[in-house]
């Protein structure tokens, strides 16, 4: 099998099975809301070409994340993109690129849970592109127009797009009950300070190369009259709360042990009907263990009677066709 | 130093089942120039990937500049052999001519003058040497394939190994890089549709079809023998 | 040599495959989703989850090894939920001394930890069967009856169209740089540049791939042109369903449903 990183790099991808059913609806709710939002910029800013510009390029950022280079010994760091495609493209197409990406990585490649990919969107295209967005703007505008604004500015943006991003799997991995906030995150963060780096040094070599052989791409009033004074805001505000929150976060758990509690109020409401039910139906066998071996059994003949229905069904084309 | 190739009874087949070489073996000897050719398909492309350890056979010896061509030597051997893509496109990747051409002897580690001076001595034999500092996407096609040859005598190849190189040419920058080549005394294997360019080049011709070698010899006597080259879908020039 | 391998659908005449897409694709996203919320620690519950996953890998005759196999591959991501085992409070059932930490592994962490990835084994396995079994221009469709918006569905088409043949690209550029790669014969030298020069060289090949893609949408932007676009995206009327789909949808709704309402039941 030859060997392709296929799946994204970072840990980032959440599978299905570690956010609560909670978060990942809120996650998913947010997520369509803003996709909708940036088709109707989109229609409004690019016009006809958009379809095949962020088809392609959603295509090529795929693609991109297949390059990799030798960070030390056996590992290497890969490019997410958000921050590239959002220099390239303006804020709100990017947001679509990136949907398309996380999507095809999760729904072809499984690469990300299907339940949980509201919350990868919004975590790798939504906040990715946002705060690379407030980033990249702030630091062109410092550097006035000069070109080391360029790539230090997608230096920087590439870097806190994979930084916040991890911020914010961390607290929902937290808010899930799946890893303990005061180990999620730091662990999180730090190591994604570090691939950061990785995504901050690919995104400037990208920019130096378009740099070089088409400049009007980087044009500094594009990506301004793409996104707006809004999204700068929002980009901002996205990374100072996620960077507030997690220090609290992690600082004391017992913030998110409460909430848990809250939810052990329902199950503590739901008791009386298990009351009712003895917990022995056969003596020495709790019904739990009951239900296992029952549930083992119904599990095992499910499989074995559809195994034989395929067999039989499989022997019958074949007679047909003889 | 030895510039040589020699395959022994190479087999290859992709994940998906298709064989591509199926006993190969070639033996090319040092400053030989020997042209490649036959049908799309016949594992041309596969058998030069081999060459430098790109992809790995699954039986038979191969041995290339000296070398056994095996995971531990994969470097080494990369260093002494210059393969040159067909599409230039993908071979410079870097923002300009320099950098391009820099890259081999900067991977190997040279301090940056020897590698000033590589660089001006490949742009040099390639007649690019006004190039350095243009961007490698806007050249035109001519000036890329000359700039991809560059790139890689930067190493100081001994062996020298190119998929295509007239693919795509006008007939001037056809003639110009005929002229290189001819100049160029180096170890030369050629994988080509160009049977004028062979003709005028290469003294040894390896007709290659199914992942086979079915010719392997003079040029003059193969090229007219009709019959032989339509069989593998080729045409006397 | 083409990177069409990168396609993970593998054609064949199962019932599976011959089911609609869009069926397919609501009772996947069910399936997880219900699967999400099955309380922790229902084993029971689980244990039948798993057997109709199984049941329809079966159904797809695609081979439950190969499933199972893939489905592994796609979880390392379990070990963010590893800590799990030691921070939840609760009967302890082993400790371990690492140095100047103790941690104690409880047994409802162990439940957790054991619940998170049992459900995530089974979702993936469902979302592997998804995808081998469905060509992808059948997903768009799926996509199209769930209201996922037109433009979007068409950015995802040409995406996948050109999916490969970037893939493609990015191969070959890979394969330039490898060829490129070296180790001189000169004594004292260390091979491979520094680290920032690796990551410029990688960046400088994803801006080759990002300029190619520009130059490429304007192309076909041309070509779609010329052939009568004008921005709206237009697509043929999705076909209806069988009554056998809406039955087949029905009944494996209704079953996950009563399975999620006994779970919570008992477990809840």
């Amino acid at each position: 099998m030859p060997v392709f990183p296929l799946s994204a790099p970072e840990p980032m991808h959440i599978p299905d099975g570690f956010l609560s059913a909670v978060v990942s609806i809120v996650l998913w709710l947010l997520s369509i809301l803003v996709i909708a939002y940036s088709l109707k910029r989109v229609n409004q800013d690019l016009g006809e070409r958009q379809v095949p510009l962020m088809g392609v390029v959603a295509a090529a950022i795929f693609a991109g994340q297949m390059l990799n280079f030798t960070v030390v010994g056996g590992t290497s760091g890969h490019l997410m993109g958000a921050a590239l495609a959002t220099i390239l493209l303006g804020p709100w197409a990017a947001m679509l690129v990136m949907t398309t990406v996380v999507s095809v990585q999760a729904l072809i490649f499984q690469d990300g849970g299907l339940l949980v990919l509201g919350a990868n969107i919004f975590n790798m295209g939504v906040i990715g592109v946002a705060v690379s967005y407030f980033v990249y703007l702030s630091i062109q505008r410092l550097a006035g127009g000069k070109s080391w604004g360029i790539f230090t500015g997608g230096f920087l943006a590439a870097w806190a797009s994979i930084f916040v991003a991890s911020l914010a799997v961390a607290l929902e991995l937290a808010f899930s009950g799946t890893s303990p906030a005061n180990l999620a995150i730091p662990a999180m963060a730090g190591i994604h300070a570090l691939i950061g780096i990785g995504e901050g040094l690919v995104t400037a070599g990208a920019l130096a190369m378009i740099y070089a052989t088409r400049p009007d791409l980087l044009r500094a009033d594009r990506q301004k009259q793409a996104g707006g004074a809004a999204l700068w805001v929002v980009g901002l505000i996205i990374a100072l709360a996620l960077a507030i929150a997690s220090p609290l976060a992690s600082a004391y758990p017992d913030g998110l042990v409460r909430i848990a509690k809250q939810r052990g109020f329902l199950e503590a409401a739901q008791g009386p009907v298990y009351q009712i039910i003895p917990g022995y139906i056969l003596p020495g066998i709790s019904n739990e263990a009951l239900a296992t071996i029952l549930a083992g059994i119904i599990g095992t003949l499910i499989v074995f009677g559809i195994a034989a229905a395929v067999a039989y069904s499989k022997r019958n084309r074949k007679t047909v066709q003889n | 130093m030895h510039h040589s190739i020699e395959i022994d009874n190479l087999k290859f087949s992709y994940p998906d089942g298709h064989t591509a070489l199926n006993g190969v073996s070639l033996h090319i000897e040092p400053c030989e120039k020997v042209a490649l050719v036959g049908p799309n398909g016949a594992g041309k492309s596969t058998l030069i990937l081999h060459l430098t350890g790109i992809l790995e056979g699954q039986s038979g010896a191969l041995r290339v500049a000296g070398l056994p061509v095996t995971k531990p030597n994969f470097g080494k051997v990369r260093a002494r052999v210059g393969l040159v893509f067909q599409n230039p496109d993908d071979q410079l990747f870097s923002p300009t001519v320099f950098e391009d051409v820099a890259f081999g002897p900067m991977y190997q580690g040279l301090e940056m003058d020897q590698v000033r001076q590589r660089v001006e001595e490949a742009l040099g034999v390639v007649h690019m040497s006004d190039y350095a500092s243009r961007v490698s996407h806007h050249l035109s096609m001519g000036e890329k394939k000359r700039i991809s040859i560059a790139t890689v005598l930067s190493m100081k190849p001994e062996v020298l190994i190119l998929d295509e190189p007239t693919a795509g040419l006008d007939p001037r920058a056809r003639r110009s890089l005929i002229h290189l080549l001819d100049d160029l005394d180096i170890t030369m294997l050629v994988s080509t549709h160009d049977m004028r360019m062979v003709r005028e080049l290469f003294p040894r011709m390896v007709i290659m079809d199914e992942g086979r070698i079915v010719a392997d010899g003079s040029t003059q006597t193969l090229m007219n023998d009709e019959v032989l080259l339509n069989a593998h879908g080729l045409e006397k020039p | 040599m083409h990177v069409h391998f990168l396609d993970p659908y593998r054609s064949g005449h199962s019932t599976i495959h011959q089911l609609d897409a869009r069926i397919k694709f609501v009772l996947a996203v069910a399936f997880i989703f219900i699967t999400a919320l099955t309380p922790i620690a229902a084993w029971p519950v689980y244990i039948l989850l798993f057997a109709l996953a199984i049941s329809v890998e079966v159904l797809s005759e695609l081979g439950v090894g190969f499933v199972l196999r893939r489905a592994v591959l796609a979880l390392p991501f379990i070990l963010a939920a590893l800590p799990v085992i030691f921070t939840i409070a609760g009967p302890a059932l082993f400790s371990l001394s690492i140095g100047p930490w103790t941690l104690t592994a409880t047994i409802p962490g162990i439940e957790r930890f054991v619940s998170i990835a049992l459900k995530s084994w089974i979702s993936v396995q469902v979302a592997i069967v998804l995808a081998t079994s469905t060509p992808f221009p059948d997903l768009l469709v799926a996509m199209r009856a769930v209201h996922v918006p037109r433009l979007l569905v068409a950015i995802f088409g040409l995406m996948w169209r050109y999916l490969f043949v970037f893939a493609d690209e990015a191969l070959r550029l890979i394969r330039a740089r490898t060829a490129r790669s070296g180790e001189a014969d000169l004594a004292g030298l260390k091979a491979g540049g520094s680290l920032l020069w690796r990551a410029r060289i990688a960046g400088g090949m994803a801006g080759n791939l990002f300029l190619r893609a520009f130059e490429r949408s304007d192309r076909i932007y041309m070509a779609m042109v010329a052939r009568g676009y004008d921005g709206e995206v237009r697509a043929a009327p999705l076909p209806h369903l069988r009554p056998v789909d809406w039955v087949i949808l029905t009944v494996a709704l209704t079953s996950l449903l009563s399975l999620l309402i006994f779970a919570f039941l008992f477990w809840g």
